[in-house]
């Protein structure tokens, strides 16, 4: 009873790894709007750094990033490991790809599972092989499948499933593992896709893309709950765009990052953004709910010298919106019945 | 086709380095040898200059393009700043630049078509083989950087001897000096270094007889926006139908309740026009940095299905609009020839509206927005109109360009 509870309102991340592996510059990109460049004016954490993030109306972020020095890190695992480890929903446990101490890493992980499994058994890891800039192209996959499988083998005694993810902070691999963690915390996810999946029906859209308002993490889109089908289903429904750029995702949150920004220096924010593209795709990106921007891509599969009526766009674009606007009391629904 | 005599050896490399060249005939007397040769037409070929086994091309002074002649000492942050503007290099990666060896030219092309030519410092115009005359009677605007970080004063006795030369050649010049890299200094000093270096140059013009050049100067970074200004406004000094496109602008802001519109060139960020209203930086960064960010999202969802042919060829006009909290449109609409129209279109009857409870203000909120809308349909329709006027002039002001004869 009492966990559900706690379920429902707060959600306690841990963040740990060896010290310079680089948990504060992903914390500082992901949760600050820090650009790759601005995380190298970051000290060393000094003992824990927590951080509070409203994240979907109810739900409420606490990231806990834990300063990797060993002093630190011997003072969690033994005078604060109830106060630490208590009540975690995920840890987020980051590897330095490049770390030349490989088995004092290993040590400090057993030991936070050791606790974990102590204090808050249902607990969910992610491992997070960081800097994997740095290794060779070729090699990335190959390095990423035996490290993970190592780290599983340590693991299997706890009873604990991880989730890897190669991260690094200069592409946009770190925004696909970060919303894979947030997405993880969401409840009602199912409910969630459905709903997006039905909008898509009715707009008969390319895609359509749920973004969380404040960190721009990508919630949801059309093209992962089809690709979640089809690998379930093994099925030989339509293949979704393959041919479209598979990292656009996290350039799209990048980019809208970028203009969020921009737009600060007329001490402002956007509402909306709709470009007619000159490619023959339409965006419109809009607020959905108070935590949520959705953005949509349409085709113009219309006739293609219909482009003078100049006045047909016009109501295009006024349709749309105006879906959207009706779209927002079911999306709004899903959000307040969150943790219920 | 003109004539110019050089040795075998340097009419090959001079061959290789501008390989549209054609070579027509050549023969070879005495140790010399002539060739003929086709060049681009807007082009004239130097005497090569024996010492240095340089070859120049020149503009011919009957050219259409507008020439811009970027002049200074060595180390002055020449090359980077044609980098940053026209080739939208990064400002950081401008450290790995080599240091530039000899005069190089480049041909954009925006609203008019722009040369800018670069000549390096170490280079001595003054030579007697070096033909500056036909060179600055050819260029319609020399920009002479100074680096205000290093000493100064050798730069401006250097500035002082090309303007009291360019000026003789060609009155008509427009003298620009940028006071480069202002990053490096204080805020209270920028100030005082441009008093210092307007001053100085005044006193040695004075000292030269040229009381009635104007000359421009600018406070320049290449790691902000002010560099993109300078050139922005340099550049309109070339366009002849400014003031009847600045008119233009004017009447569209007018009436369509704009706050401020530019036009852009979408490649360099620089803009050619913008109306008369003074130019704030800030909403200059914000709308440059819009087109950025629509061009950005534009590129993402492209099909690159090869049956999709007759799709590509007709890229369709780029619109984007994006609403603001506070309850301005951002506003930007392809025009012609690489160019941009980016609005700001201030909605002054929001901030107005005091709303007194929640349901009074949602429901203003609602009328301002159809408002906004109608609003929106005329500004399209105004817009389009622009761009149609755009289009018409275009037409008119094309340069014929005058067939070359062999006299």
């Amino acid at each position: 009873m009492e966990e559900d509870e706690d379920d429902k309102l707060e959600k306690k991340l841990l963040l740990m790894g060896r010290s310079g592996s680089g948990k504060s510059s992903m914390r500082s990109m992901i949760f600050s709007n820090y650009s790759a460049f601005d995380t190298r004016r970051l000290g060393a954490t000094i003992d824990v750094e927590h951080s509070h993030l409203r994240f979907l109306g109810n739900m409420t972020l606490n990231l806990w990033d834990c300063g990797g020095q060993d002093v630190f890190m011997d003072n969690y695992f033994t005078n604060q490991k109830d106060h630490i480890f208590k009540m975690v929903q995920v840890l987020i446990h980051v590897f330095d790809v490049e770390s030349k101490s490989i088995n004092k890493d290993i040590e400090i992980f057993i030991k936070a599972l050791t606790n974990l499994q102590k204090y808050s058994p249902g607990a969910k890891i992610f491992v997070l092989l960081h800097k994997m800039d740095l290794v060779q192209i070729d090699k990335r996959e190959e390095l990423f499948t035996i490290m993970m499988d190592k780290l599983q083998k340590i693991s299997n005694p706890y009873q604990f499933k991880l989730i890897g993810f190669p991260t690094s902070i200069w592409d946009e691999s770190l925004y696909k593992a970060w919303s894979q963690i947030v997405c993880s915390l969401i409840p009602n996810m199912n409910l969630l896709n459905n709903n997006l999946l039905k909008l898509n029906q009715i707009l008969d859209s390319e895609e359509i893309i749920l973004f969380e308002k404040s960190t721009f993490l990508v919630i949801s889109s059309t093209a992962s709950i089809q690709q979640q089908n089809l690998d379930s289903l093994e099925s030989t429904h339509i293949t979704p765009n393959e041919e479209l750029d598979p990292k656009r995702f996290a350039k799209i949150s990048s980019i809208i990052k970028t203009y969020k920004q921009s737009i600060t220096k007329l001490r402002s924010n956007f509402t909306n953004l709709i470009i007619r593209g000159s490619k023959g795709a339409h965006f419109y990106i809009d607020v959905l709910t108070d935590n949520m921007f959705i953005m949509i891509v349409l085709r113009d599969n219309t006739g293609k010298e219909g482009n003078d009526s100049s006045n047909q766009p016009q109501h295009e674009e006024l349709l749309i919106l105006n879906n959207i606007k009706s779209a927002r009391k079911w999306f709004e629904k899903i959000e307040n019945s969150g943790g219920v | 086709m003109k004539k110019s005599k050089c040795n075998m050896k340097k009419t090959l490399a001079c061959v290789q380095e501008c390989k549209k060249l054609v070579v027509l005939s050549y023969e070879h007397k005495e140790n010399k040898l002539t060739v003929s040769i086709k060049l681009p037409s807007h082009y004239t070929v130097q005497d090569i200059d024996t010492q240095t086994m340089e070859a120049t091309l020149l503009p011919n002074p009957k050219d259409t393009n507008a020439t811009i002649l970027l002049m200074g000492l060595r180390r002055g942050g020449k090359s980077s700043i044609c980098k940053v503007v026209f080739h939208n290099m990064q400002p950081l990666d401008t450290l790995y630049l080599e240091s530039t060896s000899k005069p190089t030219t480049e041909q954009f092309s925006s609203l008019i078509d722009l040369s800018v030519m670069e000549l390096p410092g170490q280079l001595n115009y003054f030579e007697p083989n070096y033909d500056s005359e036909r060179l600055f009677s050819s260029i319609g605007a020399l920009v002479y950087v100074i680096d205000s970080q290093d000493e100064y004063l050798n730069a401006l006795t250097n500035l002082s001897m090309i303007i009291e030369f360019a000026y003789k050649v060609n009155p008509k010049i427009n003298i620009e000096v940028l006071i480069h890299k202002i990053d490096g200094l204080s805020e209270d000093y920028r100030m005082d270094a441009q008093r210092d270096i307007m001053q100085r140059t005044g006193d040695e013009l004075l000292d030269l007889g040229l009381e009635g050049v104007q000359v421009s100067f600018y406070l320049t970074s290449i790691f902000d926006h002010s560099i993109y200004e300078a050139f922005s406004r340099i550049v309109q000094k070339l366009i002849p139908e400014l003031p009847s496109l600045e008119n233009m602008l004017d009447n569209l802001v007018q009436h369509s309740s704009i706050d401020k519109v530019f036009l852009f060139d979408v490649n360099s960020k620089i803009y050619v026009a913008t109306d008369s209203s003074p130019v704030d930086i800030q909403t200059y960064e914000v709308c440059a940095e819009f087109i950025d960010i629509t061009i950005d999202l534009d590129d993402l969802y492209v099909e690159n299905d090869d049956d999709d042919d007759n799709n590509t060829k007709q890229p369709r006009e780029l619109r984007s609009v994006s609403h603001l909290s506070q309850g301005s449109i951002l506003y930007l609409k392809q025009m012609i020839r690489g160019l941009a129209l980016v609005a700001l279109i201030k909605n002054e009857d929001a901030r107005s509206l005091p709303g007194n409870n929640d349901n009074d203000f949602d429901q203003k909120l609602q009328s301002n927005s159809a408002v906004q809308d109608k609003s929106l349909t005329i500004i399209d329709y105004n817009i389009n109109l622009f761009k149609k006027a755009l289009m018409r002039m275009w037409e008119h002001s094309r340069f014929v360009p005058v067939e070359s004869n062999n006299n």
